[in-house]
């Protein structure tokens, strides 16, 4: 029935579903006109990484007031409200703000790291979108390791943090960027090693390939290997440095870390890198694990990239309920958790999805079969390290009840009384 | 060759996001580790002690709104009744229970403050001291449904209180304690207290012995956590508290978890106390004439409460002038401020603001 509707649409340029359709029309007139084939080359690279960059953009605008607004409801207030309908306004009105503020630099701070920090922090966000798919035949740059390029893209941010904390001459600054490196060292490896187990069943590093293998097999990546989810949603969310593992900037402790002594539109762009990098996560995570633009049928008639931005958007949401409900870990807890925890577990489960692709291999049976066992393999292996590391592993705290006694019912210590001169003999300690 | 380090100097105040006011901390850090802690007040001395010397007895209670401003009513409270004990004022039975239910619903704002605080130490973004403000705003309606102002209340006075409460006050303390507040608590208990994140933050942090906490003189939730069970208002029972039912939460280990949920138990007592002294509430005066230049005999008294923070005492020296010859303030904040070397050394940054947190300071009563 939706047949003959489809045909009206399907691989013309105002096939919303495609918009490589447009691109490709733009190209075939400009090939028509005589254009070389390297300025064709040029030109369609400037149009997707346009494409983008705007779509970029309008997120971290709109970001800002989506973020304020859920956590506000979180915290149990209206949040931004004021400035135009729902208060979208707002973020124009952050942004104005800021670029008026002055742009105080520490007198000892060496300038270009300093200027540059900011900079590099944003790049990286923005340049991970370069491989990831957002429709069937949409994607700027296939590029066959883009798996790597990614987890090489997510560690430079990183780098800059660096960079702003050393660079800002604070005491505070500097131990935002000795936890930063420190949390490098330590979640860089379990996410590598978590990935693994997508690229091993996917067979590819290419994003779209896995996307494609998802598809194939009629199964998100998150079921097949809920595992790998779980540690790349925990180890990145600590790369991001967003709650529970902001130690980084840790405003209750060292102030604002990295950035404690950026002021104007340098910390605006850390601000709005953090939101972007947020957002380009959640779309790893969207490609990765939950299918990227595809979902079952449903690709067929609405847009892949509205599919796309619509679980961009879910994951995203995560992100802000973590941010808004949990406290945070304190540096030793949090490495402690990335060696104790992720690291063994995530070895653990390239060394099951090794296994299991082999099996797959050599039994020669189809991935009809294969696909259904190994989502309740790898679910039932999930759940029970899950409920092992909460029962025997996960450090014990519950020594004394969480609720304090009562004083009829408990007696009162005697205590040896201890005299003044006894008190300062002690050095004053008691 | 050894590489050489040396302790870094880390200013943490006066302004800093979580030191509750401006106090100021210097930490010599090593590493991560805290080596030596060094606390610095005064950042936000009035000198009201000395002021109070040149202002009538009656001039003086604003002066207590504002030292612990997040608890006037006790520092009120603690005030009227050294001077009460001075001039030997009999206050009648209506008042007491009206200063009862009032010292309680000031008990309950002040420790939703400092566990919504706390926890904000603990690096939550925001949200549980968004909660506990949400409930410490409905105590705050009733008191300006009573006396018109919601944090420097101003509302008790030598001999009584100073207004009777309005006819709407008692349903509204009605739905309040039995209906929302509970329902609050119910969430705490569920979202805050099981919380694995807090228990690993908070247990074996910041912890108090017995002995310090003795020798110390400390008192409030700081003491009871240590495991000590002493509480003005059973130790030394002022108004009408010798005929209130309560039980007194007692911690285990002295560390700063126990302090929270101490505090969390104490909002449930103080909910049980609110429910008995509505119930008994007489009828009657609200207040005895006394004048408004009041002249007490010669003499000195100390009087103290239970506050929020702790022992909240107050020594007044009469000359029998119009004014307090000497007024002095034992201020819980600053005494149980004392140990925080002994609790924060060879912990971390981290632990070092979870343990400020804990003690629940507030700097207009620390420096007065």
């Amino acid at each position: 029935m939706m047949a003959p509707l489809l045909d009206l649409i399907t691989g013309y340029w105002w096939d919303l579903r495609d918009l490589s359709n447009l691109s490709r029309m733009i190209y075939g007139r400009l090939d028509d006109w005589g254009f070389p084939d390297w300025s064709i080359y040029v030109i369609s690279g400037m149009l997707g990484t346009l494409g983008i960059v705007s779509f970029i953009g309008g997120v971290a605008i709109i970001n800002i007031w989506v973020e304020r607004r859920v956590v506000g409801r979180m915290q149990s207030r209206l949040g931004p409200n004021r400035l135009g309908p729902f208060g979208l306004l707002q973020p124009v009105a952050d942004a104005i703000k800021l670029m008026q503020k002055e742009v105080l630099q520490p007198a000892s701070a060496p300038g270009l790291i300093y200027t540059v920090a900011p900079i590099a922090f944003t790049v990286p966000g923005i340049a991970v979108f370069a491989v990831i798919p957002w429709g069937r035949h949409m994607v700027l740059a296939s590029l066959d390791v883009g798996l790597l390029y990614i987890l090489g893209m997510s560690s430079l941010a990183v780098l800059s943090v660096f960079m702003a904390g050393y660079s800002s001459n604070n005491k505070y600054s500097l131990f935002g960027a000795m936890r930063v490196i420190a949390m490098l060292v330590s979640y860089e490896i379990p996410i590598v090693v978590g990935l693994l187990g997508v690229v091993l069943f996917a067979g590819t590093m290419d994003l779209q390939g896995i996307v494609l293998f998802q598809e194939d097999n009629w199964a998100f990546m998150v079921m097949l290997q809920p595992l790998a989810f779980l540690i790349y949603f925990f180890a990145i969310s600590a790369e991001l440095n967003r709650t529970p593992a902001d130690i980084a900037e840790a405003e209750s402790e060292i102030v604002g870390g990295y950035h404690t002594e950026y002021s104007g539109m340098k910390f605006g762009l850390f601000y709005a890198a953090e939101l972007i990098n947020a957002v380009s996560v959640s779309a790893i995570i969207a490609t990765l694990f939950l299918g990227g633009w595809w979902m079952y049928e449903l690709d067929e008639l609405v847009p892949g990239w509205m599919i796309f931005i619509g679980k961009v958007y879910g994951v995203y949401f995560l992100f802000v309920w973590t941010r808004g409900t949990l406290p945070r870990f304190r540096i030793d807890q949090l490495l402690a958790f990335a060696w104790k925890w992720l690291t063994p577990m995530a070895i653990i489960n390239v060394v099951v999805v090794a296994a299991e692709v082999l099996v797959w291999e050599e039994s020669g049976w189809s991935a009809g079969f294969w696909i259904p066992v190994f989502i309740a393999v790898n679910g039932a292996l999930t759940g029970a390290l899950v409920v092992g590391f909460v029962k025997f592993f996960a450090p014990k705290f519950q020594r004394f009840p969480t609720r304090p006694r009562f004083y009829p019912d408990i007696d009162v210590p005697s205590l040896p009384a201890v005299t003044g001169a006894e008190f300062m003999a002690k050095g004053g300690q008691a | 060759m050894p590489i050489k380090v040396e302790p870094v100097e880390v200013n943490i105040g006066p302004q800093h996001p979580s030191t509750h006011g401006v106090f100021r901390m210097v930490a010599k850090i090593d590493g991560e580790r805290i080596v030596d802690v060094k606390m610095v007040v005064g950042y936000l001395h009035r000198s009201m002690e000395k002021l109070a010397e040149e202002r009538t007895f009656t001039q003086n209670i604003p002066f207590t709104d504002r030292m612990d401003y997040l608890a006037a009513m006790s520092g009120n409270l603690g005030y009227c009744l050294s001077v009460e004990k001075l001039a030997d004022i009999e206050v009648p039975e209506r008042a007491q229970y009206l200063r009862v239910i009032f010292g309680e619903l000031q008990r309950v704002a002040s420790h939703c403050m400092a566990t919504g605080a706390f926890i904000n130490d603990c690096g939550a973004w925001q949200t549980p001291v968004m909660w506990c403000f949400r409930d410490r705003e409905r105590v705050l309606d009733l008191f300006e449904m009573t006396c018109g102002a919601r944090l420097t209340t101003n509302y008790m006075r030598i001999g009584g209180v100073a207004f009777d409460i309005p006819d709407e006050f008692l349903p509204a303390l009605d739905k309040l304690v039995n209906d929302e507040l509970p329902k609050a608590f119910e969430e705490y208990e569920e979202l805050i207290v099981g919380n694995e994140i807090i228990m690993m933050r908070a247990r074996d942090v910041g912890v108090v012995t017995p002995e310090l906490a003795i020798n110390a003189s400390l008192s409030g939730p700081m003491l009871r956590s240590a495991g000590i069970p002493w509480d003005i208002r059973k130790a030394d029972p002022y108004c009408v508290y010798d005929r209130m039912k309560f039980d007194i939460p007692v911690g285990y280990n002295g560390d700063s978890y126990d302090r929270m949920t101490i505090r969390i138990e104490e909002m449930k007592q103080s909910l049980r106390i609110i429910r008995q002294a509505v119930g008994d509430l007489p009828g009657g005066s609200h207040k005895t004439d006394v004048p408004l230049a009041i002249r007490p005999p010669v003499g000195e008294a100390y009087s103290r409460v239970e506050s929020p923070k702790g022992e909240l005492g107050f020594y007044v020296v009469s000359d029998g002038g119009p004014a307090p010859y000497r007024w002095h303030v034992r201020a819980p904040s600053l005494i149980n401020l004392s140990v925080l070397r002994e609790m924060t050394v060879g912990q971390t940054i981290a632990d070092a603001i979870v343990t400020l947190g804990s003690i629940d300071i507030n700097v207009g009563e620390l420096d007065r």
